[in-house]
């Protein structure tokens, strides 16, 4: 039995996770502990990298605090540490790799540095046991959108597609800004969505075309169109019908993501598709996806959305999966890499 | 007194081991710096390590922390003090907060001090000293030009730190706050066993960010 603490920072929730791994392989959650900066960042309409970074500072050490109080264990229970060393925000990650590497001098226990992207496909075997192998894992979130190849979580993960332009959860903080939404935007559109006729408008599919790139994705020219459109009407004196614009906005970034991600599976013969990132907790992008995976035989899993955001227990499970596949830890200058590609599971 | 001694709100990222005894100045028995100002989180807790291993000592026979809290840019204080911060808690000592302005002037006693660092886009973090080592002004940040303007009403006769603006004065002390230095500053209350003030940086500055205007629209009106 095997207690593994993971640390997330890389945007702007701070997560502290506590999973134990036990001898036959199987995960436990014991604790998942969040503090978002979110509505500090809300009146900026995106995440302001300096605010994020000053509100990881001040809840790291309390946010360790509530997780190892909720699990109820103490820190020389701990096993292992892994911590998000990318992909992220500068400044932000270096935060919780520096808390990180301290507690594992501290604790004189490895320490390995964990990939942010992973660690979302890692969350569903929080849920749902032991992902097969291969399967395929559509990622999305305000700050990714990828189609992943997943032959094993601990070692082998391989890009299939990804956004040329804009991350889908941030088309929709820009659409929601054009609609006079809160930040962030994804739930408002949701909920204005399952009001409106998603067939009101149609609004461009990006990427779709027969020349265009079959697993990429784009949403800027989306988000442009939806704009367009608005202003349109705006100009007119017409009045915007703001559930129809937000329903039909909803369902091209569902088609064109399930689509892709449905299409990728049955090309790569992949049985299995996991969806996870904040995006993923969207109604409309979930139930396309179910629909599209049965439709085609495969199996879907979704985490629950508390495991779909940005969370330290994706980190700590993704973390388990390298302590069980016997990954060498990282060293302890190990630092930051904003730009860690999805390939590099641990550094 | 076993103490740890940390300090990134410089370019140098500092760790020192340190003997403070019930009397007199601190000792120092190992410390680890680089300057780099790229490298606070990549090298501070392997030097902690290391400087821990030249001392011949283990962590869990430290006694207490002291951690500067800048002022200093923004990324590389916080490597630093998270580290203190989460050395603490692991460990279960109390983490004493020292201004790092406050660690060089300690290295520099004698006539009314300026203590000057590099805070970058042309500016300086500064604070004076009187004869006894109190601070009298700052911590602040401001333009060198306007500093200069303010040596004589601030007494200053000589200067510490950066040497980046020397103000016509005589240099004198450290470049960076040292582990000597941070014990010093933290010394009274490290002896007095007192509860540790916040560990809250010094920023004095607030983040780049604006709220956005009106919507820019997109199609031609």
């Amino acid at each position: 039995m095997t207690i593994v603490l993971g640390i997330e920072s890389s945007c702007d929730e701070t997560g502290v996770g506590l999973v134990r791994l036990d001898g036959d392989g199987r995960l436990e959650l014991l604790a998942d502990e969040v503090a978002s900066s979110v509505e500090q960042h809300a009146r900026f309409g995106g995440v302001v990298p300096e605010v994020a970074s000053r509100a990881h500072l001040e809840a790291m050490v309390p946010t360790m605090r509530r997780a190892f109080e909720v699990a109820g264990l103490k820190l020389s229970d701990v096993d292992a540490i892994a911590v998000t060393s990318g992909p992220g925000l500068a400044g932000a990650l270096l935060v919780g790799v520096s808390a990180a590497k301290a507690y594992a001098l501290s604790l004189g226990v490895p320490l390995y540095g964990a990939n942010h992207l992973a660690g979302h496909v890692a969350a569903d075997t929080l849920e749902h046991g032991p992902l097969p192998s291969p399967c395929l894992a559509l990622l999305v979130s305000g700050g990714h959108s990828q189609l992943l190849r997943v032959d094993d979580l601990a070692t082998r993960i391989t890009e299939i597609g990804s956004t040329i332009d804009d991350a889908a959860g941030e088309a929709y903080d820009k659409v929601a800004r054009v609609l006079g939404l809160p930040y962030p935007g994804g739930p408002p559109i949701d909920r204005a969505a399952r009001r409106g006729n998603p067939r009101a408008i149609a609004f461009p599919r990006g990427l779709t075309g027969p020349r265009d790139a079959e697993y990429d994705f784009s949403f800027s020219g989306l988000k442009t169109a939806v704009a367009r459109w608005v202003e349109a009407r705006e100009r007119d004196g017409e009045e915007v019908p703001l559930d129809d614009v937000a329903a039909s906005f909803q369902e091209a970034v569902a088609d064109v993501l399930t689509a892709k991600a449905v299409r990728a599976a049955e090309r790569f013969d992949i049985g299995t598709m996991v969806v996870s990132g904040g995006v993923a907790a969207n109604s409309r992008i979930k139930a396309l996806a179910a629909e599209r995976c049965a439709a085609a035989g495969i199996t879907l899993r979704v985490p629950k959305p508390r495991l779909c955001t940005d969370n330290g227990a994706m980190v700590a499970a993704l973390g388990a999966h390298l302590v069980a596949a016997g990954v060498e830890p990282s060293s302890l200058d190990l630092s930051a890499t904003p730009g860690l590609p999805v390939s590099t599971v641990s550094v | 007194m076993l103490v740890l001694a940390v300090d990134t709100s410089t370019p140098a990222v500092t760790a020192g081991v340190l003997d403070l005894p019930a009397d007199g100045p601190p000792t120092l028995l190992a410390e680890r710096v680089t300057v780099d100002a790229k490298a606070h989180g990549e090298l501070l807790t392997p030097h902690v390590r290391d400087a821990l291993a030249a001392a011949g000592k283990a962590l869990a026979e430290v006694d207490a922390v002291v951690c500067g809290t800048g002022p200093g840019p923004f990324t590389g204080l916080r490597a630093g003090m998270v580290t203190a911060a989460a050395l603490g808690h692991a460990l279960d000592r109390p983490v004493h907060p020292v201004c790092s302005l406050d660690a060089i002037a300690a290295e520099a006693p004698g006539d009314p001090l300026l203590v000057v660092t590099d805070a970058r886009r042309r500016e300086v973090y500064w604070a004076a000293y009187g004869p006894g080592g109190a601070r009298t002004a700052g911590p602040d940040v401001v333009a060198p030009a306007e500093l200069a303007g303010r040596l004589a009403e601030l007494g200053v006769t000589r200067v510490a730190g950066a040497r980046i603006f020397d103000f016509g004065l005589p240099v004198v002390g450290p470049e960076h706050p040292t582990p000597v230095g941070l014990v010093t500053a933290a010394a009274a209350v490290l002896r007095a066993g007192a509860e540790p003030g916040d560990l809250t940086p010094l920023y004095l500055r607030r983040p780049d960010a604006v709220e956005p205007g009106a919507r820019k629209r997109v199609s031609r009106a």
